[in-house]
């Protein structure tokens, strides 16, 4: 049995990765049948009972505003105490027009296949990158806390080898999990968008867009894992990686936000890590800022925008990766076991 | 005989701002011939265990030279491992494997056939304790579990630190037969050990080391006779004519040490003479035997660590290699956990 063998079999039998596995899928699961309930097809009926709805919300404001009406016009004849709420001319208290209370908003969820399913796999890329992140940090921390890494090296003293090794595992590992979990939520929500919304216009082009929206997610998720891996293979403990993400959150990005935004700094988001990781899985975030008119030809003020492509993210996300996993490969060659 | 271990001038520093530099090796020598069972003594903080993980190529070295079987390491490492079974300080597990999975995964990573975990688990008397998980196990079944692990490759070199560290007294007669029959088979067996009784009693040659330098080494026989310095013990009939024997003694040129019921005599070319020289003055020896010492009295007189009544010996205090002591506070000492 080859050295990557067994770690892919050590890391089957870690219980934390599989419970962190499970839970993981549990809450996807959990996501999917929630939006299949929650979700439902729209025929005729359904727009029938919208349109019943939408007029019987009519009729109720008109009834309200008549109300109203009388209400102000015997104020004025009695002159009593509740004049003042009512505008000076009564014939001005109008119903809004019958166009006004729209029929699609009585509407019942309906899952749209080719306009939804983009979002649904940005949840579905943070729910696995966040068991990633704490799987790979856990992987080799626990390793190195308890004593493993010690008695692996004493069997395989090829230092680079084996953190390599142990790293191509996990990232074998989390792909194997990301393809099969990415087919099982598209065959979900394919399901819902036939049972409970519409598949329409789902062209080649939709798919090829979905395929690599999926393909970023895939690579965020083993971006996760990796840096995982790296912080708790230079800190040789899993709390270092945790421990690390919840300061950079707290301090790096919470405070910093805050900071940020009490300078009247241009675009805080700019600043903050998750405005990256949505880009990357949207192709681009665009940023307003509301403090600025940039003039249009009609006169109108527009707020000064800033753009984030998925190209800024990956240039983002490759120096975290060489400095960490690179901090971690030269941790590994130079400091002593002891 | 040929050399399995050789070690030459080996120096380790280590350097802290808060604790400036400590010295764990200072041009340490050893030699195991093959096939022999050789203790590796000494106090605390004295550097065997910076020699084992130096040798096994945890530490890396500031210093010096070091070969295992004939192949200089750590460059020949990777080669040369499959030979060697080695266990380094305090077994450590991953606490939630069980005996069985933890032998398996090192095999798998070792290229060792799975059908000798089951062996190993049988020699170390954990077969029935396989599937349990280590975290249940006493120091003793750790311990076990750490040596079934170092015997898994069949090592023709095996190094075992503390080996009987909480084992109970049936443990320790079953490791010290387990220890002559794998010399027997042609095993060169290396055990670093507290238990000075047992090394006296297993071992064929011996190392002893303090404060990073070897202070004695040889076959066990001939460091004790280096070390009984060749004196006599001298009963007489009288107790009271021990006094007058003693200035006897002096003026023939031995060097006497009175005791409560009798002297001890050195520096005499033969115990003829002290019988001739007493005899002569009407002084009549009741006894006459050479001192014997044990190797734990060698131990303690080498490293000076012999307890001394009122006095708390810190872990760095032991003897440097011309027999004088000394103190934490010197830049060039040993260290807890060295």
């Amino acid at each position: 049995m080859s050295l990557f063998n067994t770690e892919l079999r050590r890391l089957r039998k870690r219980r934390f990765v599989r419970y962190l596995t499970l839970g993981g899928l549990l809450v996807l699961a959990a996501v999917a049948v929630g939006m299949f309930f929650t979700n439902q097809k729209v025929g005729p009926a359904q727009i029938a009972a919208a349109e019943r709805a939408a007029d019987r919300e009519y009729q109720q404001n008109l009834g309200y505003m008549r109300q109203e009406q009388a209400a102000c016009e015997q104020a004025k004849a009695t002159g009593n105490a509740d004049v003042g709420r009512f505008p000076p001319d009564c014939s001005s208290i109008q119903p809004p027009p019958r166009e006004a209370f729209q029929t699609d908003w009585h509407l019942p969820a309906t899952f749209e296949f080719r306009e939804e399913f983009g979002s649904t796999l940005i949840a579905l890329t943070a729910v696995l990158g966040l068991v990633a992140f704490v799987g790979g940090a856990s992987f080799i921390g626990a390793e190195w806390s308890t004593g493993g890494m010690m008695n692996l090296l004493l069997w395989r003293p090829q230092r680079i080898r084996v953190l390599l090794t142990k790293l191509g595992a996990l990232l074998s590992a989390l792909s194997g999990l990301t393809v099969v979990t990415i087919g099982a939520w598209t065959a979900a929500f394919w399901a819902t968008g036939t049972y409970r919304g519409s598949t329409e216009g789902m062209t080649s082009g939709a798919w090829q867009s979905f395929g690599l929206t999926g393909l970023r997610g895939l690579a965020l998720v083993l971006i996760a894992g990796a840096l995982g891996f790296g912080l708790a293979s230079l800190g040789r403990h899993t709390a270092l990686a945790l421990g690390g993400v919840l300061g950079v959150m707290v301090v790096g990005q919470f405070g910093l936000g805050v900071v940020l935004g009490m300078a009247r700094v241009k675009f805080v988001e700019a600043w903050l890590f998750p405005t990256y990781l949505l880009a990357w899985m949207q192709k681009k975030v665009t940023l307003q800022n509301w403090a600025s008119c940039q003039a249009t030809y009609n006169g109108e003020c527009k707020p000064a925008t800033f753009d984030i492509t998925w190209q800024n993210s990956s240039i983002l996300l490759s120096v975290a990766l060489v400095l960490v996993l690179g901090g971690a490969i030269w941790s590994m060659r130079r400091r002593d076991v002891t | 005989m040929a050399a399995v271990l050789e070690i030459e001038g080996l120096a380790k520093t280590y350097r802290s701002r808060r604790r400036g530099t400590r010295r764990a090796l200072d041009g340490f020598d050893m030699r195991v011939e093959a096939g022999q069972v050789h203790g590796f003594l000494g106090p605390n903080g004295s550097g065997k265990t910076t020699t084992l993980r130096t040798l096994l190529g945890l530490i890396r070295p500031n210093g010096g030279r070091m070969a295992i079987l004939g192949q200089e390491v750590p460059a020949a490492l990777p080669t040369v491992v499959g030979q060697v079974g080695a266990i380094v300080e305090s077994p450590q597990f991953f606490p939630h494997f069980s005996a069985q999975d933890t032998l398996s995964l090192l095999a798998g990573a070792g290229g060792v056939p799975q059908q000798r975990v089951a062996e190993v688990l049988e020699l170390v008397g954990l077969r029935e304790r396989a599937k349990d998980r280590v975290k249940t196990y006493s120091l003793g079944m750790k311990q076990r579990l750490a040596v079934a692990s170092a015997l898994l490759k069949e090592p023709k070199l095996l190094i075992l630190d503390e080996p009987a560290n909480g084992l109970d007294p049936g443990g320790i007669r079953e490791m010290r037969t387990l220890m002559s029959d794998l010399a027997a088979s042609g095993m060169t067996v290396v055990i670093s050990s507290h238990i000075l009784a047992e090394v006296q009693l297993i071992c064929d040659s011996v190392t002893i080391i303090s404060l990073g330098r070897r202070v004695a080494f040889g076959p066990v026989a001939q460091v004790l006779a280096q070390h009984s310095g060749g004196g006599l013990r001298v009963r007489l009939e009288a107790v009271t004519d021990l006094p007058a024997a003693a200035d006897l003694l002096l003026r023939s040129g031995a060097r006497v040490t009175p005791q409560d019921d009798h002297l001890l005599v050195y520096e005499v070319d033969k115990p003829a003479t002290v019988t001739r020289t007493l005899a002569a003055a009407n002084l009549f020896v009741s006894e006459l035997a050479p001192v014997t010492v044990d190797l734990e009295s060698v131990f303690l007189q080498l490293t000076a660590t012999a307890p001394v009544p009122g006095q708390h010996r810190q872990v760095d205090q032991s003897a440097v290699v011309d027999g004088t002591s000394s103190s934490s506070s010197d830049s060039i000492s040993g260290g807890w956990g060295v």
